[in-house]
C-alpha cells in the first residue's frame, strides 16, 4: 500500500504509534503529501495542482497573500505603527524564550562550536552575493555591498515561519535554533561594510553602528528572550507561556499579514530594480540554503535543524540590516536591497522556499 | 506681551538620521529640540512610515539665526545628497528667550 501511495507522488510511512493527531485520523498510517516538488510533477489539471500546493502551505502564509492583495487593491487596511510596533517585540521576544528553554541542559562545547559555525557562515555569506553583483550585475560598489549585507543577514519572520511549517509536520529539530537566528544577524553587516569601504575603513563610525546592530531592537528582545528562557527553564516558562506560547501562531499571522501590506507596497521598486536583481533574489537564496544545509550537516544538526539554518541562510533581512546599511553607506540605494529582500525573497522563502529547505535537508545526509 | 524673535528650522529626513541629527543639533548650539513621526510623499517617492526602514521624522529647532544658519548648512552638506531631506527656515516669535 504505501509502495502505490508513493508511486503516485505520495510519501506515507508506516507508523508504530499512539495515533494521536494523525493526519485524516488513519491509526497507524500516516499520509501525507511528498511537498510541493512532487505535486508539481504529477499529471493533472491546474486546479489540482494548485490545490495540493496551498495545502503544503503553513497557514500563516495566507494571511501573507491577503496583506499582499490588499496592498495591491489599494485596500485602506493599514495596521497601526503601535501595532506593528507591539507585534515584532511580542514575536522577538517569544522566539528568544522558545530558544532559550532548553539551552541550559545543553553541553557548553557543542553548542559554542555549532555557533562559532554559524557565526563564520555569517560572516562569509555577503562575499559570494557581492561578487554576484558585481561581476554579474555589474552593481555599483556601495549597492552590491549594501544588497550583500541584506542577504548575508536573516530575517527572523521567515525562520518563525519555517519553524511553524515544521511544527504543523512534527518534524523535531534543536530547540536552541533561535540562538543561531541571534548570531547571524550582526556579521553580514560587518562584511557588507567593509566591502563597501575598502580603502576607507577609518571613515566608518563602528562605536555607532555597534551599538545600532548589537543593541538594536531585535538582537536585545532575541538574546533577552534567550537568556531569560534559559534562566527560568521549562518550569518557569510555564506561567508565562499562555501568552508567549499558545498565542505565537496567532501573533504570526496578524504580523504576515503587516508584512504582505509591506512587501506589496515595494513591488514597484522591482520595475525600477530590473531581470538581474529579481532573478538574484530567486537563485541566491537556493545557493545560500545550500550552504547553510552543509553547515548545519557539518555540526550535527538533525533535519529539522538543517532546514531552518538553510532557512535562515537563503533568508535576506529587511529590519536590522536596512537601518544599519542606510547609516553606514548612505551612497547605497535602498530601494534595490529592500526592494530584492523583501518583495522577492520574502515571499518566495515563505511559500516555496521552506519545503524546498525541508526536501533539501532531507536529501542532505551524511 | 513683549516677543522676541527667533527662528525655526523645521528638518523632515528618514528615522535613520535621528541619533546623529539630534548629536549634531546640540553640538551646533541649539539649546533643544522636538521630534515628530511623519509620513509624506516628495519628488523621492512616498514614505508611509509601515515599517521600520520606511519611517520619517521632522525635527524642530528653535534658536536664533546663527545657529539656524550653521544646522542648516551642516545638514545640506552632510544629509542631503544621499538621503531623503526637506528642510526650512520660519521667523517665530517667544516669549521667554533665555529659553532658545
Amino acid at each position: 500500500m504505501a509502495r502505490a501511495l508513493c508511486a503516485r507522488g505520495i510519501l506515507a510511512k508506516l507508523r508504530q504509534s499512539a495515533g494521536q493527531d494523525i493526519d485524516g485520523g488513519f491509526g497507524h498510517l500516516r499520509a501525507r503529501h511528498s511537498g510541493a516538488g512532487g505535486c508539481w510533477l504529477k499529471p493533472g489539471g491546474a486546479g489540482v495542482v494548485a490545490g495540493c500546493y496551498l495545502g503544503v502551505m503553513d497557514p500563516v502564509v495566507f494571511f501573507f497573500l491577503l496583506g499582499v492583495f490588499a496592498r495591491l487593491a489599494k485596500s485602506d487596511l493599514r495596521l497601526p505603527d503601535a501595532l506593528y510596533e507591539a507585534l515584532s517585540i511580542f514575536l522577538l521576544l517569544a522566539i528568544g524564550l522558545k530558544g532559550g528553554v532548553e539551552l541550559a541542559k545543553l553541553p557548553f562545547a557543542s553548542v559554542a562550536v555549532q555557533s562559532g559555525a554559524v557565526v563564520a557562515m555569517g560572516f562569509i555569506l555577503p562575499i559570494p552575493a557581492y561578487a554576484i553583483l558585481r561581476g554579474l550585475g555589474r552593481f555599483a560598489r556601495p549597492d552590491a555591498a549594501s544588497i550583500a549585507a541584506h542577504y548575508g543577514s536573516v530575517s527572523v519572520v521567515t525562520f518563525a515561519v519555517a519553524a511553524a511549517f515544521l511544527n504543523r509536520r512534527e518534524i523535531a529539530y534543536e530547540t536552541h535554533m533561535p540562538l543561531f537566528v541571534a548570531l547571524l544577524e550582526a556579521p553580514a553587516i560587518v562584511t557588507g561594510i567593509v566591502l563597501a569601504r575598502v580603502g576607507a575603513l577609518g571613515s566608518v563610525r563602528w562605536g555607532a553602528l555597534a551599538h545600532e546592530v548589537l543593541l538594536g531592537k531585535s538582537l536585545v528582545l532575541l538574546l533577552g528572550g534567550l537568556v531569560i528562557g534559559a534562566a527560568v527553564g521549562p518550569e518557569g516558562i510555564v506561567p508565562i507561556k499562555p501568552l508567549f506560547i499558545d498565542l505565537f501562531k496567532g501573533v504570526l499571522a496578524l504580523f504576515l499579514l503587516e508584512m504582505g501590506l509591506v512587501a506589496g507596497g515595494r513591488l514597484a521598486d522591482l520595475r525600477r530594480a530590473g531581470p538581474f536583481l529579481i532573478a538574484f533574489g530567486l537563485v541566491v537564496p537556493l545557493l545560500f540554503a545550500c550552504v547553510g544545509a552543509v553547515v548545519a550537516r557539518l555540526v550535527g544538526l538533525s533535519d529539522g535543524g538543517t532546514a531552518l539554518l538553510a532557512t535562515m541562510a537563503a533568508s535576506a533581512s529587511y529590519i536590522a540590516a536596512p537601518t544599519a546599511m542606510r547609516i553606514a553607506v548612505p551612497e547605497a540605494n535602498p530601494a534595490l536591497s529592500i526592494g530584492a529582500s523583501l518583495a522577492i525573497t520574502f515571499p518566495f522563502n515563505i511559500t516555496l522556499g521552506i519545503p524546498l529547505y525541508l526536501r533539501l535537508a532531507e536529501a542532505l545526509r551524511f | 506681551m513683549q516677543t522676541y524673535s527667533r527662528k525655526l528650522l523645521v528638518v523632515i529626513c528618514e528615522a535613520a538620521l535621528e541619533n546623529t541629527l539630534v548629536e549634531d543639533v546640540g553640538r551646533l548650539g541649539a539649546a533643544g529640540y522636538t521630534i515628530v513621526d511623519v509620513r509624506g510623499s516628495g519628488r523621492g517617492g512616498t514614505r508611509d512610515a509601515s515599517w521600520e526602514a520606511d519611517r520619517s521624522i521632522e525635527i524642530k529647532v528653535i534658536c536664533d539665526a546663527d545657529v539656524a544658519d550653521r544646522v542648516a548648512a551642516h545638514v545640506l552638506a552632510t544629509y542631503s545628497a544621499h538621503y531623503a531631506v526637506t528642510l526650512y527656515l520660519a521667523d517665530v516669535s517667544v516669549l521667554r528667550p533665555e529659553k532658545f
